[in-house]
């Protein structure tokens, strides 16, 4: 069986202009409906209507809101740096579209009597490339915050930047493990390696762990410091208006397409469908394989909304904590068994070992995280034998009897 | 060179349209980077360069080199460089004013022995070799083939590098690091039971919000209690210490219409 990357190889130049075309069409129709998607999934949540007077449901909404905006004054504050401050919507704007020039959207389908799949190109280092491309689009969100010459945007990219490289590693690290496991850095040959179990199940850490940080990367709820409405005005966007403002939108959600469509291929089996129920590519397969990418991806959004719907924003340093002192020292220890038991497997190791270095991994673990349970506790209740608890928990005012007792204590 | 400039006449053609294009622009860049005179300028243009590198790098199969110049160079290194130029300030422009002795000629000195090492390294990677050729360096693919050398043939001076840039964070993490006393930053919890239990409840609520004259500056006016003098913790303890506070009663209206007991004008 030939592989993607020489199927994709064949394609004619107006093979792979058309496609390049669909991509971005869809991104854009995306982004339209993800915006009035999110509105209305809030909406439920928060038990309000959302918007539903543009159109039927509202669906036309977005657009109204898009028309609205470039119709707006354009300005340009007198302390920006120009020329920086229109570059930086425009590096957000391109790079989001560029990632999904490798992600795999059908297998091989029938694309006006040709042969092919639905994946633009086919990279040996595809997943990299996604990464690479992700820290360029960062540019546009940190030039951003300086250019605009004023405090809040300058905190609001400072924050991104900061954000951006932590969160980078821990996403970097989560998807060693896959390439371990597929043993390529290929889209399409990860989504091929997932034939009979996902990687979501297979790597779950990885998975977890990714998850949290494709939210960080994308500058959304609970960790979207870099905008913080209540700090930051509107982070590092306060002083973008018009076109500009609407570049930066566009780029958000395009991001959040982009992650889930990474994470559905790299954790969900890709455009495959639920390995044990028998789809196969003659049964199936084809042009249908898109609907199981559309349903993954927009399962990811969904989350991501409810995310936000949910989730108030993490405080910055707990943020940051939270990235350095959690997800990437976990990640480090799961590359670690990861590598060990994929090497044990190759080399054609016993299962009983295999099976002694699992148990033994689940014992440490479990040992570590009761320890630190212990120490929880003993520190519950040092804390509670001080005294604290004994009083009444809510605020009322110090009656003078009790006053003085209290300075007794003291 | 001649050798060099034959392989540059059997580049095909989109490579070469390539490299025309990127080529001029990459190198303006880097001229660009000595007369811009903002650092951040400098910053975005050396971020252009190297990406414009990894495009060439990527252009002549090395795939995995380029990407990898992308996400450490760009995306990291020149990350945070920005990050600390923006820390430096958004209007600082370089002082060009020399105040290190002799930086000029240890700088020249630099120059050139990097250029003669770099010249000499490729010298020696190019004279006196007969290059395998791509396909051949490729062959277990491209990824495969950087892996299996730099773990087997290269691994002394690779882990001597990793060892050299750990030894530089941590050194970095001992200069910035400044002790602080574990007493000095209370809890939130801490904070709000010292409000609640402590002797009075006055400001269990908060302290009072400044601004009531809110003619400038609203921050650096106290705000009036009702008996009319003004509220001195309604400011920043950062202002009074600056002296920076305002009279509010400056601002009151020369004369203020008297109002009978029944509440009309008079």
């Amino acid at each position: 069986m030939e592989t993607t990357a020489e199927l994709i190889g064949q394609d004619p130049g107006w093979i792979i202009a058309l496609k390049g075309l669909i991509v971005f069409a869809v991104c854009i129709l995306l982004t339209l409906m993800s915006v009035w998607g999110e509105r209305r999934i809030v909406s439920i949540m928060q038990m309000r209507i959302g918007p539903n007077r543009v159109g039927k449901f509202g669906l036309l909404q977005a657009l109204a809101d898009g028309v609205k905006l470039a119709l707006k004054e354009d300005l340009i504050p007198k302390a920006a740096d120009r020329i920086v401050f229109i570059i930086a919507p425009i590096i957000s704007a391109t790079t989001c579209f560029m990632s999904f020039a490798v992600i795999p959207f059908t297998g091989k389908v029938n694309f006006f009597g040709h042969e092919t799949a639905m994946q633009l190109t086919d990279l040996p280092v595809g997943v990299l490339y996604v990464l690479s491309i992700a820290s360029v689009g960062v540019y546009g969100i940190v030039l951003a915050g300086w250019s605009s010459g004023s405090t809040y945007p300058l905190l609001g990219g400072l924050r991104s930047s900061a954000q951006v490289i932590s969160y980078e590693v821990a996403m970097g690290l989560s998807l060693v493990a896959v390439f371990i496991y597929a043993g390529s850095m290929s889209t399409s040959d990860i989504v091929a390696a997932q034939d009979k179990w996902w990687y979501s199940v297979v790597l779950f850490p990885s998975f977890v762990i990714y998850a949290i940080s494709m939210v960080g990367e994308t500058n959304r709820a609970p960790f979207d410091l870099a905008e913080a409405e209540g700090e930051l005005v509107g982070g590092f966007h306060t002083e973008y208006s018009s076109l500009k403002f609407a570049l930066f939108f566009l780029a958000e959600y395009v991001n959040i397409i982009a992650v889930s469509a990474l994470a559905t291929t790299l954790f969900l089996g890709g455009y495959r469908a639920l390995p044990g129920l028998g789809f196969t590519e003659s049964w199936l397969g084809g042009w249908f394989t898109l609907f199981w990418f559309a349903i993954k991806v927009l399962g990811f959004f969904f989350v991501f909304v409810w995310l936000r719907g949910t989730l108030p924003r993490l405080r910055y340093d707990q943020f940051m904590k939270f990235g350095w002192k959690v997800l990437i020292p976990v990640s480090l220890a799961w590359i670690l068994v990861v590598a060990t038991l994929r090497t044990l497997s190759l080399e054609g190791a016993p299962q009983s070992v295999v099976v002694a270095f699992t148990g033994g991994i689940v014992l440490i673990v479990l040992a570590v995280s009761s320890l630190f349970d212990r120490a929880r506790d003993k520190n519950e209740i040092a804390a509670r034998d001080i005294g604290e608890v004994s009083e009444p928990s809510f605020p009322v005012p110090a009656l003078p009897a009790t006053k003085a007792r209290l300075e007794d204590h003291v | 060179m001649i050798r060099l400039s034959l392989e540059i006449g059997q580049t095909q053609k989109p490579e070469a349209i390539l490299f025309y294009i990127l080529a001029p622009l990459s190198v303006l860049a880097s001229l660009g980077m000595l007369v811009v005179r903002k650092a951040v300028h400098a910053a975005l243009l050396l971020a252009w360069v190297m990406i414009t590198l990894a495009i060439f790098y990527i252009a002549l199969d090395a795939a995995f080199l380029g990407i990898v110049q992308i996400v450490v160079y760009t995306g990291a290194v020149m990350m945070l460089f920005l990050f600390i130029l923006m820390l430096v300030g958004v209007d600082a422009p370089d002082s060009l004013t020399e105040n290190i002795k002799g930086h000029r000629v240890v700088a020249i000195a630099a120059a050139l022995g990097f250029g003669g090492l770099l010249i000499s390294l490729i010298g020696r990677a190019t004279l006196n070799h007969v290059s395998v050729g791509l396909a051949m360096a490729n062959e277990p693919g491209n990824v495969q083939g950087l892996a299996s050398l730099i773990f087997t043939q290269y691994v002394f001076p690779f882990e001597v590098v990793s060892a050299l840039l750990i030894t530089a964070a941590l050194g970095a993490m001992v200069l910035a690091h400044s002790q602080k006393s574990a007493g000095a930053r209370l809890s939130q919890r801490a904070l709000s039971s010292a409000r609640f239990r402590g002797d009075s409840l006055a400001n269990a609520a908060g302290l009072p919000s400044s601004g009531v004259f809110a003619r400038h500056n609203a921050v650096d006016v106290p705000a009036l209690l009702p008996d009319g003098t003004p509220a001195k913790n309604s400011i920043s303890g950062v202002l009074s210490a600056r002296g920076d506070i305002q009279d509010p009663t400056q601002y009151a209206l020369g004369s203020l219409p008297k109002v009978d007991d029944e509440g009309g004008d008079k």
